[in-house]
């Protein structure tokens, strides 16, 4: 395997780790604009609880992305922050509201009137975020990103608004809301409470298996060279046709309620999502003028960013083996302090 | 590419920079603390420790998400206003970036067990976590300065027109100078927190001098900010003579220094001490100091900027160095920190300064590069977006940094606020003031 294609491949995993972890944590905040019911606020408490300690860990995932992108493949992280530099600066104020109002949420002492004010801040960009990075994913996979040596020449329009985009966006939204509502019914502590997120669960799974579908027939003609990546390799078929066995499963274990197997059988679903987008469009980084290879930067620094990542998980995946146990969902009635404590 | 878009490009910039600076260092700086009187309440047993390293949790916890998310927008902006810059040294310069992910990954695992893990770890695995979020908030400090050094003195890889080949990621990694800035800025991050935190104690004992949980506080921050703020001028000296050597252009605008001579004198706003420069920058009173008439015009950086910049650092500095040294004279004699009302005025007026000193020092490296990103290599004009209409994501992000800031300065506040002693304050639950507005309503 070439340094560029491992690179790549660990760039890829992670956007799948950041999709699981940060798209849940995003999805927890759709979940707060949504909560509804005779248990809307203990919902809301819920998700509060479940993210704390974990949320700035969930996003450290595309901070990685990011910089194993612009170190490993710079020409092609400089087309994207120019052809994407409208949405990129969207999601980057998304960002900045999300994490900013769910921290002064938890610290502002007024009362609850300013907690839910903070609280619309934060569920609001959480919806907004992930539809504009599924539309940034979307304009990547299109074909609409044209790159003329070192210069863009498709506009900065109008790639990421394609109907296409729209739907990958819609798709990406979906998809994290899925995953948290799944998430949270393992993390809820009263019956109540886990029904509440099963139902959400199960009616955003046929959200996502929608938007998937619409994703699928706009392929065709919005992003040719996915719509054939899908159809074409075998090694992607075996992938999408695990996805399907995934969902299935998922849905499955939700409708039965086991509630631990099902998250597994979404996080996988969720995961191969990605890696099938990955695939579809491999060896494209951006489809169809920067190919992964031609995007590479010199063997010498590849190597050391392998060295890298190498360190890097070995400090890494222990600490956060630490903080998920630490934080693992525990029996009724125990309940976790917050930061308040 | 407009003149003026390439100015909001470099504004914006500058302020996200500006910005983030501010809780980076907190990020370096408070965990520190926070560790620091979570030991001495776990020594001491006194209620008072407990309280301040809550405080203190709570106050980094805030400070690190501004942080963490002001940082996210940088790594982003590095792309979206210097495509070129990225799309041709971002392999160069990579590795340090890489590692820099790595510790604030660490530093973010570690501080959601400490902020949410108290009733839920062991003490020692509590204190560990502490220590971790304080290692690896200064590791990211560390590998993120080195990244500046390389665009002030890159090195490690071989210019060509079509960018740079043959690079060797960890020689650039350890551009020339590194040992200066980095000490320099893990430096800065440290007195600039422990001054802010001295200079808000200080102002609550000169309204209740016998506050006992702010004069524990005080005697918390007052050793860090002394032993730093005396340690700097060294350190500082040491990083201005590899200026002089590396930089000579930049020593130059710093000092504001035309023609070249031999045995240079130091002019400090009115006052010309001869020699001075000549020492200063080379250790040799007759040694030759090169003046900006000696470098083409084109690659001058904006002499008034830098060399105002230099002078606020240098002056903030000095002040803070010599109240140290007094609070330490007086530590010395009388075997307590100082309490009287003169000294917790000079606290009190001291307390911005570190941050003063912190970001003038950042402005006289940042516009003493200029016109080059990469110096030598790339300018910065080259490097901007061929995005147009730049003045409106700098208007937007100006707002949403005013916003911001404004929220955490009444949040930290408020964390202050709670801990007066007229108050009467059942325990630490942050809730104090709902009470209050229940009142009011």
């Amino acid at each position: 395997m070439s340094t560029e294609a491992m690179l790549g491949f660990v760039m890829a995993g992670a956007f799948v780790l950041y999709a699981l972890f940060g798209g849940a944590d995003f999805g927890g905040g759709v979940w707060d604009l949504f909560a509804s019911g005779p248990r809307k606020a203990e919902q809301r408490t819920l998700i509060a609880r479940a993210m704390g300690p974990v949320w700035e860990v969930n996003h450290v995932w595309l901070i990685v992305g990011m910089v194993l992108m612009f170190a490993g493949f710079p020409r092609a992280f400089a087309a994207l922050s120019v052809a994407l530099h409208v949405p990129l600066t969207l999601l980057m104020l998304g960002i900045v509201f999300r994490g900013a109002a769910f921290t002064f949420r938890a610290y502002d002492s007024r009362g609850y009137a300013a907690e839910r004010q903070w609280g619309l801040v934060f569920s609001i960009a959480s919806v907004v975020a992930p539809l504009l990075l599924g539309m940034c994913v979307g304009a990547v996979a299109s074909g609409d990103i044209r790159v003329e040596g070192r210069v863009v020449v498709s506009g900065f329009f109008a790639s990421w608004l394609s109907p296409f985009a729209w739907a990958v966006g819609v798709l990406a939204l979906t998809l994290f809301a899925f995953l948290a509502a799944v998430y949270l019914t393992h993390e809820a502590h009263s019956e109540g409470l886990r029904e509440d997120f099963r139902r959400r669960a199960l009616g955003a799974g046929v959200a996502v298996f929608l938007s998937a579908f619409v994703v699928l027939l706009l392929a065709r003609g919005g992003a040719p060279r996915v719509w054939e990546g899908l159809l074409r390799s075998p090694f992607a078929l075996v992938l999408h046709g695990a996805t399907a066995v995934a969902a299935v499963t998922a849905f499955a274990l939700l409708w039965t309620r086991r509630f631990q197997w099902a998250r597994l059988a979404a996080a996988f679903q969720a995961g191969l999502i990605v890696l099938g987008w990955a695939a579809s469009q491999y060896p494209y980084l951006v489809v169809p003028d920067i190919t992964l290879s031609g995007a590479a930067s010199s063997t010498s620094t590849q190597r050391v960013l392998l060295v890298a990542v190498v360190i890097g998980a070995l400090t890494v995946v222990p600490s956060i083996a630490l903080l998920f146990r630490v934080f693992r969902p525990r029996p009724e009635g125990n309940s976790t302090p917050g930061p308040h404590a | 590419m407009s003149m003026t878009d390439l100015l909001y490009a470099r504004a914006q910039m500058g302020l996200s920079l500006a910005f983030h600076i501010v809780f980076a260092a907190a990020g370096v700086a408070l965990p520190v603390l926070m560790v620091l009187s979570d030991w001495k309440a776990r020594r001491t047993r006194d209620a008072d420790y407990v309280k301040l390293s809550q405080k203190l949790a709570k106050g980094t916890a805030i400070l690190f998400a501004v942080g963490a998310v002001s940082g996210t927008v940088l790594s982003f902006e590095l792309g979206l206003l210097w495509p070129d810059f990225m799309g041709q040294y971002g392999e160069v310069i990579g590795l340090p970036f890489s590692l820099e992910g790595v510790a604030f990954f660490t530093e973010a695992i570690f501080l959601g067990i400490y902020l949410y893990g108290r009733e839920r770890v062991s003490p020692g695995l509590h204190l560990f976590s502490g220590i971790m979020v304080a290692v690896s908030g200064a590791a990211s400090a560390f590998f993120v300065t080195l990244v500046n050094v390389f665009m002030n003195d890159p090195s490690g890889f071989v210019a060509t027109p079509d960018g740079p080949t043959q690079v060797q990621p960890l020689v650039a990694m350890f551009s020339p100078g590194w040992q200066y800035q980095t000490v320099h800025v893990l430096l800065s991050c440290y007195q600039a927190s422990a001054f802010a935190m001295a200079g808000i104690h200080a102002f609550v004992l000169l309204r209740h001098p016998g506050a006992a949980f702010h004069r524990k506080a005080l005697s918390v921050a007052l050793p860090l900010a002394c032993v730093t703020a005396l340690l700097q001028p060294l350190v500082g000296d040491l990083s201005a003579k590899h200026v002089a050597k590396a930089q000579p252009v930049k020593l130059a605008a710093m000092e504001s220094h035309f023609e070249t001579e031999r045995g240079a004198p130091l002019r400090l706003g009115g006052v010309t001490v001869p020699k001075a420069l000549s020492i200063l920058a080379f250790g040799d009173p007759d040694a030759e100091v090169r003046g900006l008439n000696e470098f083409p015009r084109d690659t001058w950086p904006p002499v008034a900027k830098v060399h105002g910049a230099f002078q606020v650092m240098v002056g903030t500095g000095s002040a803070m160095a010599l109240l140290s040294l007094v609070t330490l004279l007086y530590r010395w004699r009388k075997k307590a920190w100082p309490s009287g009302r003169k000294m917790m005025w000079a606290w009190l007026v001291s307390g911005p300064l570190g941050l003063v000193a912190l970001e003038a020092g950042w402005l006289v490296t940042e516009w003493g590069r200029q016109p080059w990103i990469v110096r030598g290599f790339m300018r910065t004009a080259d490097a901007v977006t061929p995005v147009p209409h730049l003045a409106a994501p700098f208007w937007t992000f100006t707002a949403v940094y005013l916003f911001l800031g404004v929220v955490v300065v009444a949040l930290l506040k408020r964390q202050v606020a709670g801990t007066m002693p007229d108050r009467d304050e059942g325990p630490v639950t942050g809730r104090g003031v709902k009470e209050d507005d229940a009142h009011v309503h």
